[in-house]
């Protein structure tokens, strides 16, 4: 029997990630030098572990509502206010979902009837085209390149707009890219919005993570509150990848739409996370800036080396990657990347993981020490310098 | 300039050129703020940390409580600044509470540390008392965790 005939064809048609097969490679060599991890190389800050250890002493092992403990969501709500001044109701208009990767699907389901369209700029985290598959839509790409700082415009758009579009997907700070929008920029991605009468989900994973400025959170632009779904969650800011806690914030229609769904997939958010989380947004903002501090040392150090090395470089104004162009190698990124792996044993993601617009690129993460992104970089230029021979 | 200091806090091995880039100053100003600082002593010393236990040298440390007589215009600092001087004295602190003096001391061997308090601290004038607290085991020390058990759990690629 051909068990994969057996798989629904959603499924089948979505490629397996590209990260996967380096990390296969790479996770048997010794001795390598790994660029290519999307999460922080702290641990979660201690006071916060703490506070999850407490918990279970005191016996918070059951489950909770369906949006998450009220408690979180209203230190959730109060963070909002504080850093953005946009405003929710935190009983009926945030969702506590098991990290954004949950809270992205929902919105998908929430949204999408089949055969909707929904805009994605790329180079894109690798699971948003695939959520979009998966609730039935139809994800249109809008390319960005490294001339327009891998930023989309509205007049860019414009041009992949049709009846079908019913959502517009943005993810800034950007991962692959480093990329961030200015609040003039995203005024005129609203604009877009409201002329399309579309909806925008907008994962603001890395919004802590901006160096040079402050982020712009899209729900607090003029008119913009109820036309978007904000994602955002405690993975990267607060070094609790593993926790998977992230949630959503948008008009009580949607989080409720989102919330049905939730209710009967995950039913909740493990409550050991939620305790974490209420005491990583009441007292850990000042780990969060020792932390941001040095991802901003580093980018500064691995950009500089990029630079050195003769790879032409856009500049990182966010999350924690650099995404160098490789183009002048004449290597694609997938040989880019497996002939450094053998030669040089230092790992990064090739660039079309993300995309076809991530062709000739490929990304590096700084969430490393600055001793291993220094052997790194002496290690990618010496293969370059052979590449050039 | 506070951020040179913690990165020089965290590691000291690093060049003036590669801190220059990390902190988006000239070299030659980096250059120029270090050496201010050794100047003006506030960087006092450049210190490795090391797990002795683990190198195989058994060293005994003890903490001190030294009570003492304040003398008139010097208060505690003259029989402090005598104390600093023994090389055997790693750390001294002037405490709030119970006792006046915290002197941190290492030697070979308990008699060593005992010959110490006996025949050199106690005798100081103004000491009045000493009770010798022994270090059984150090878990953390100038902000380091010894024998970190924590582990780099990461993945070598991830999304």
């Amino acid at each position: 029997m051909n068990w994969s005939e057996r798989i629904s064809p959603t499924v089948n048609a979505i490629p397996p990630s590209g990260i996967r097969r380096f990390f296969d490679i790479a996770a048997e060599m010794k001795g390598v030098i790994s660029l290519g991890v999307g999460e922080p190389d702290f641990v979660t800050p201690w006071h916060i572990r703490e506070s999850c250890i407490y918990g279970l002493h005191k016996g918070y092992t059951s489950y909770t509502s369906n949006y998450g403990l009220l408690e979180l969501r209203e230190e959730i709500v109060k963070s909002l206010y504080n850093d953005y001044q946009v405003t929710y109701d935190p009983k009926q208009e945030v969702l506590v979902t098991v990290g954004v990767s949950e809270a992205l699907d929902l919105a998908m389901r929430a949204l999408l009837s089949p055969g909707d369209e929904v805009l994605v700029p790329e180079p894109c985290y690798v699971s948003y085209k695939s959520c979009v598959t998966l609730a039935g839509g139809v994800a249109v790409t809008v390319p960005t390149n490294i001339d327009n700082q891998f930023c989309i415009t509205a007049d860019q758009l414009e041009a992949y707009v049709t009846p079908r579009t019913k959502v517009l997907l943005i993810g800034y700070p950007n991962n692959p890219t480093g990329a961030v929008m200015t609040r003039e920029a995203l005024m005129s991605i609203a604009a877009f919005a409201q002329k399309h009468d579309l909806i925008v989900i907008s994962d603001e994973i890395y919004a802590k993570l901006t160096y040079d400025g402050t982020h712009t959170c899209f729900s607090s632009l003029p008119d913009m509150r109820d036309r978007t779904i904000v994602l955002n969650g405690f993975s990267k800011a607060y070094a609790m990848t593993g926790w998977r806690i992230g949630y959503a914030a948008s008009n009580a229609a949607f989080i409720g739409a989102m919330t049905k769904i939730h209710q009967y997939t995950m039913l909740c958010t493990p409550i050991t996370a939620q305790i974490a989380a209420i005491e990583a947004l009441r007292r850990g903002e000042s780990q969060v800036t020792h932390m941001v501090t040095e991802y901003n040392q580093r980018r500064r150090l691995i950009l500089d080396g990029f630079r050195e090395i003769g790879l032409e470089c856009f500049e990182p104004k966010g999350a924690f990657y650099v995404f160098p162009s490789i183009k002048s190698t004449g290597l694609t990124s997938l040989e880019f990347a497996e002939q450094l792996l053998m030669s040089e044993k230092v790992a990064l993601v090739p660039g079309n993981a993300f995309g076809d617009s991530g062709e000739g690129f490929v990304r590096c993460s700084y969430a490393t020490s600055t001793k291993n992104i220094t052997e790194a970089l002496q290690r990618i230029g010496r293969f370059v310098a052979n590449l050039k021979k | 300039m506070k951020e040179l200091l913690e990165c020089l806090e965290r590691d000291h091995t690093q060049s003036p050129e590669q801190l220059a880039v990390m902190l988006n100053r000239p070299a030659p100003e980096i250059a120029a703020l270090i050496k201010q600082f050794q100047d003006e002593k506030i960087i006092l010393k450049y210190q490795t940390i090391i797990d002795w236990e683990k190198a195989g040298v058994d060293n005994v440390t003890a903490v001190i409580e030294v009570k003492i007589t304040p003398q008139r215009e010097v208060g505690f600092d003259a029989i402090a600044e005598r104390i600093c001087r023994y090389p055997e004295v790693r750390g001294l602190y002037l405490m709030s509470g119970g006792y006046d003096l915290s002197v941190t001391i290492e030697g070979a061997s308990l008699r060593d540390v005992a010959d110490f308090v006996s025949t050199k601290l106690s005798t100081i004038d103004g000491v009045v008392s000493t009770t010798t607290n022994f270090m059984l085991k150090k878990y953390k020390y100038a902000g380091v965790i010894i024998d970190d058990s924590e582990e780099e759990h990461r993945l070598v690629v991830s999304p």
